[in-house]
């Protein structure tokens, strides 16, 4: 980093006395504020008469809308249920061989010898604990949900691609699906739609389309203009352009988008089962969570982790697949293969009456895990309750609360073995100071700037700072990133926030996602750095990486509930085991692609490995693994909502409430606030990486 | 000075292309807005500069003609390809004619310009255009099927140009199971199918390594003998010039500085910058033998004969053998004196030190 600072400082020494100046100031106003505190309550909790009803506005905003267009959306409801009714109907009728047959040959299709055997097993595993019907329920909104969303994020993305305008009105259309939080909008689709398997049908679509959108637009823009050119001069017409030029060349990309919605369609089913109503796999977990059969939910969660896997390595088989090759082919050759597992079902189908072993899994045939594995969690948890007791409270008293409400107040005698007394602020501010003037000394402004901040916050605490003080730091930290636009970006994010009365929710919800985030995003690079230099490392994590992304987050919880209750602490480590891999992958990805040239060169010069680590790898690494920080922010926002579900108290906690409470305006300003949260955290990201490369080029010229 | 445009011409004009302009930025009317433009060129290409416009292809105009070879040449964003585009009319050109035997191309319909496509034009482009999801095979017959051909004459047809190319026994590989080289005899093959009048080939071989590209230029020579195109061909290789073309247009900056036969270009570069691309060529390259010849002093009838065509680069063994010289007669059979090593050395020299000096 001296280097890029070396660099940085080239401007001006203008710029930088202005620079020093204005954080001088900040911090200064920070602190005033923070001595203020006591007598003024008003920097406390931000004035009643100053906020708006946006709750009472998105409320009577809705009811509007309900009560004039109620019908519109009945219509839709009654449109839907049909098809939706016929699907699970088939399902449902289909004997369970039927099923399997299907799925491995559409596993064949897209993989070849070895997915059609896990595909079985999985289903075999389904069967065997008794949750076929469970399944299948889940199934039949995803098969109909995806093709939906494909069609609907196809569509969009051709028009967006055809215009530009359309584009830049989508972006922030889809940005918004994606950040806020899914059960925000259950809720409103709950009072458009009724209730019923539609509202999962409506919320899966709504929150799987985005993806598909986009990757239909970079598919269809990055065909080489070269391919585009010879089909002109083919001969081609508009239509044939697009369909048998763009669309096709462009197609391994969408077809990543399509595995991306299903993923997405899959884990918003089960997500939207909360609202009960439908018997399907969400329900099952959910329900015996609740009850604590930890055993029931566990065997039904690894069902839903199967499902996931299962689709993922076929849509994503699917578009890694080789194209056809050979067109020559006769009818029988391209068909057969269908035709020939048709024909078995059909079979399968007549003989059911006289076998019915094919039709209705036997119950002999089936075992209850449950039981058994209750068991074992309950010895697990007695036999290592100390430890795991030691683990949670260690990280609560000595990380989470002192960060939440500061130092001077989460240090009791009962938890750290002294009070907090005014001359530790003493000895705290004269240590603080030391480290400051010496980085100062050392020439490092910014780090100096960086420990002061820290130690304020760590003093006071993120939710116990008075709310000025906040929004000075962020806003001029904003400006100093990404000039007046990100300053006023977050001026007005945080306005929201605190207008709207979410202020306190807010900073607890940004309390929790720093933690989890710098402890996912340590414990990821960490990791990805090792797997970067050791390949049977990276193997080994490879599955275990793949399998926590694909699991619909909410799966996660189901462990770490048994382990830990609910709680803080709890949420902390389900948005750590969800938030981690992003960071892994970007800075393996990031190292293993330094290029080749620059480690040979630095070899040759004579670097040791851990001198080509620490000071060739990791630079050049460095903006993929910034990428892998922004990824990280937003799978913890996204994993910070389903962390409501056991027990927090923060934004996401008020979103679920606004659910269960049947207050829409509650759940969606808390929803919009955790977006809000989330996009202000993607552009401040986003202009490190801008100062990054300009620095580099800087530094190049 | 010999008359350029009509020294190798093989026939009539086939393209043609009128004060061509191409400017990219946007609104660009107003430069052409009367029924022409009336101050010149030159100060208008940089009154466009000024205003921030990239006029990439400037009052461009050349005739190609049956059969024959037209290449073009110049640096790196001189305008090359910019002229090709709007010859083939996948980008429009701000101002002048195309005349495609005598109809003015950039005056048709969109329906009409794709029949012009189905048709008359063929293009292989540098980095192949391929589409990758399709076999050799479907590849090649890609514009037979956006007619609406029959499969079966799709087939046909397409085995016939794939043979043409020597790519028989790949019909079925896709494109990303190819080398280069063998990618570019697919993009050919594609152009060729639907025996196209005029063939644009933009960069088709720079792709290759020099071994391959060298090799392709041959094919490309064996199949232009067969099929007599009208070709336009873009390369920045001049040794590439040199070796396919019949007659070249060398450009800078989006204007043409020269047009005329290679060795037109060798001994008579218009200015430093033609001089400068030219310079690389050994001299020997241009020579004809009839270039060397002098009135014999003797009796030359037992000397060898050799035709007055001849590049002097293959004279070279034959002097060794027979230093009193080789007799020259040009392809009426008149004598044209003789040539021996003495004479050939002077005229080398002479072309060496002066540039004006005219051959053959
Ligand atoms: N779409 C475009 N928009 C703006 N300027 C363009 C565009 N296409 C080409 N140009 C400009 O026009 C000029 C000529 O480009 P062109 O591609 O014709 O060059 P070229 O001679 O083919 O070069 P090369 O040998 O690199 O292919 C260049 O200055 C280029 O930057
Ligand atoms: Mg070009």
């Amino acid at each position: 980093m001296s280097q890029a600072d070396a660099i940085q400082t080239v401007p001006t020494a203008k710029v930088r006395a202005d620079v020093r100046a204005g954080w001088l100031a900040v911090i200064v106003f920070a602190l005033l504020c923070v001595l203020a505190q006591a007598q003024f309550d008003w920097l406390e909790t931000f004035p009643e008469a100053l906020q708006l009803p946006v709750e009472a506005w998105f409320n009577i905003g809705m009811d509007w809308i309900v009560a004039n267009f109620r019908a519109v959306f009945q219509t839709v409801t009654l449109v839907f249920t049909y098809p939706m009714g016929w699907i699970r109907e088939t399902l449902h009728w289909l004997p369970w061989s039927g099923f399997v047959l299907v799925m491995a040959a559409l596993a064949f299709k897209a993989r070849g010898a070895g997915l059609p055997v896990f595909t079985t097993l999985s289903l075999v595993y389904v069967l065997t604990v008794g949750l076929w019907t469970e399944a299948m329920n889940s199934f039949a909104l995803v098969f109909i949900s995806v093709p939906l969303a494909v069609l609907v994020g196809f569509v969009l993305g051709v028009w967006g691609f055809a215009s530009k305008r359309v584009e830049r009105a989508l972006n922030p259309v889809l940005e918004i699906a994606q950040t806020v939080p899914a059960f925000a909008y259950l809720l409103p689709i709950l009072l458009l739609f009724g209730f019923g398997p539609v509202v999962g049908l409506v919320a899966s679509v709504l929150f799987a389309f985005p993806p598909m959108v986009r990757n239909t637009i970079l598919g269809l823009r990055d065909v080489p203009s070269d391919i585009i050119e010879s089909g002109q001069m083919s001969g081609a017409n508009r239509a044939q352009l697009f369909w048998l030029v763009r669309f096709p060349a462009g197609r391994r990309q969408i077809l990543v988008g399509v595995n991306q919605t299903t993923m997405a369609s899959l884990s918003m089913v089960i997500i939207a089962s909360m609202i009960g109503g439908t018997a399907d796999i969400g329900w099952e977990v959910l329900s015996t969570m609740r009850k604590a059969e930890f055993g029931a939910s566990l065997v039904a969660g690894i069902v839903i982790a199967l499902m996931a896997m299962i689709l993922d390595r076929i849509t994503f088989g699917m578009a890694e697949r080789e194209g056809r090759g050979l067109e020559h082919r006769g009818f029988l050759k391209r068909y057969g293969f269908w035709f020939a597992i048709a024909g078995s079902i059909a079979l399968l189908i007549v003989l059911r009456p006289a076998l019915p072993i094919l039709g209705a899994w036997p119950e002999t045939w089936q075992i209850d895990l449950a039981e058994p594995l209750d068991q074992a969690i309950q010895w697990f948890i007695l036999a290592f309750k100390p430890l795991l007791e030691a683990m949670k409270n260690s990280v609560i008293f000595f990380v989470m609360l002192p960060l939440k409400i500061g130092l001077d107040k989460a240090v009791s005698p009962f938890t750290w073995g002294f009070g907090w007394q005014p001359w530790h602020t003493a000895v705290y501010a004269v240590l603080v100071l030391a480290g400051t003037v010496a980085a100062i000394h050392a020439g490092r402004v910014r780090l100096a700037i960086a420990v002061v901040l820290g130690a304020l916050v760590l003093l006071v605490g993120i939710a116990d700072m008075p709310w000025p003080a906040s929004v000075a730091i962020l806003v001029y930290f904003g400006w100093r990133m990404g000039g007046s636009g990100l300053a006023t970006g977050t001026a007005l994010a945080l306005s929201f926030l605190l207008v709207s009365g979410s202020w306190d929710k807010a900073m607890l919800s940004i309390h929790l996602t720093t933690l989890a985030v710098l402890a996912s995003f340590l414990i990821g690079t960490t990791l990805g750095i090792i797997a970067a230099q050791n390949d049977w490392f990276s193997r080994l994590m490879r599955p275990i990486n793949d399998t926590l992304q694909t699991m619909p987050p909410f799966v996660l919880l189901i462990p770490i509930v048994m382990l830990f209750k609910i709680g803080d602490f709890t949420a902390l480590l389900a948005i750590i085991s969800y938030a981690y891999v992003p960071a892994f992958r970007y800075a393996e990805h990031g190292l293993r692609h330094v290029s080749k040239d620059v480690v040979e060169a630095a070899t040759c010069i004579g670097a040791t490995p851990m001198q080509l680590l620490l000071q060739v790898k990791l630079p050049l690494a460095l903006p993929n693994i910034m990428l892998g920080l922004n990824q990280t922010i937003m799978y913890g926002m996204a994993m910070l909502v389903i962390a409501a579900l056991v027990g927090t108290s923060d934004l996401g906690q008020e979103v679920y409430v606004g659910l269960s409470a049947g207050n829409f305006g509650q759940g969606f300003v808390a929803g919009l606030g955790m977006a809000i949260i989330a996009i202000t955290a993607d552009r401040f990201c986003r202009a490190w990486q801008r100062n990054h490369e300009a620095r580099l080029q800087k530094g190049a010229a | 000075m010999i008359d350029q445009s009509s020294a190798t011409t093989t026939g009539a004009v086939k393209l043609s292309c009128r004060n061509l302009w191409k400017v990219y930025g946007s609104k660009l009317d107003y430069y052409f807005d009367t029924s022409g433009y009336s101050i010149d060129v030159d100060s208008l290409a940089a009154r466009m500069r000024a205003e921030g416009h990239v006029p990439a292809a400037i009052d461009v105009s050349f005739d190609v003609h049956v059969g024959e070879i037209f290449v073009i040449m110049g640096l790196s964003g001189s305008g090359k390809s910019t002229v090709v585009r709007c010859l083939s009319r996948l980008v429009d050109a701000s101002y002048g004619k195309v005349l495609l035997d005598g109809d003015n191309l950039l005056a048709k319909s969109p329906k009409e310009l794709i029949e012009v496509r189905r048709h008359k034009m063929g293009m292989v482009f540098q980095n192949f255009g391929l589409l990758p999801h399709l076999s050799v095979m479907e590849n090649v017959a890609f514009p037979l099927k956006l007619q609406g051909k029959p499969l079966l004459e799709q087939r046909q047809k397409a085995e016939r140009v794939i043979e043409l190319v020597g790519l028989q026994g790949r019909e079925y590989a896709l494109p990303g199971q190819l080398s280069g080289g063998q990618q570019q005899r697919v993009g050919i093959a594609r152009s060729l199918i639907v025996e196209p009048d005029v063939w644009f080939l933009d960069e088709p071989f720079s792709a290759l390594d020099p071994l391959i590209r060298r090799q392709m230029q041959d094919e490309f020579l064996r199949i232009q003998r067969v099929l007599h195109k009208s070709i336009v061909f873009i390369t920045h290789d001049f040794l590439e010039a040199l070796r396919i073309a019949d007659r070249m247009a060398i450009m800078r900056d989006g204007k043409v500085v020269q047009i005329g036969t290679p060795t037109d270009l060798i001994l008579n570069p218009a200015d430093e910058y033609v001089a400068r691309f030219t310079s690389e060529v050994p001299r020997i390259r241009l020579l004809k033998t009839a270039a060397c010849a002098v009135p014999a002093n003797g009796d030359a009838s037992t000397m060898p004969q050799v035709a007055a065509e001849e590049p002097v680069e293959n004279l070279i063994s034959k002097l060794a053998a027979h230093p009193d010289g080789v007799a020259v007669h040009d392809t009426t059979g008149a004598d044209l004196g003789i040539v021996t090593p003495a004479s050939l050395i002077k005229s080398l020299a002479a072309l060496g030190q002066d540039n004006t000096h005219v051959a053959s």
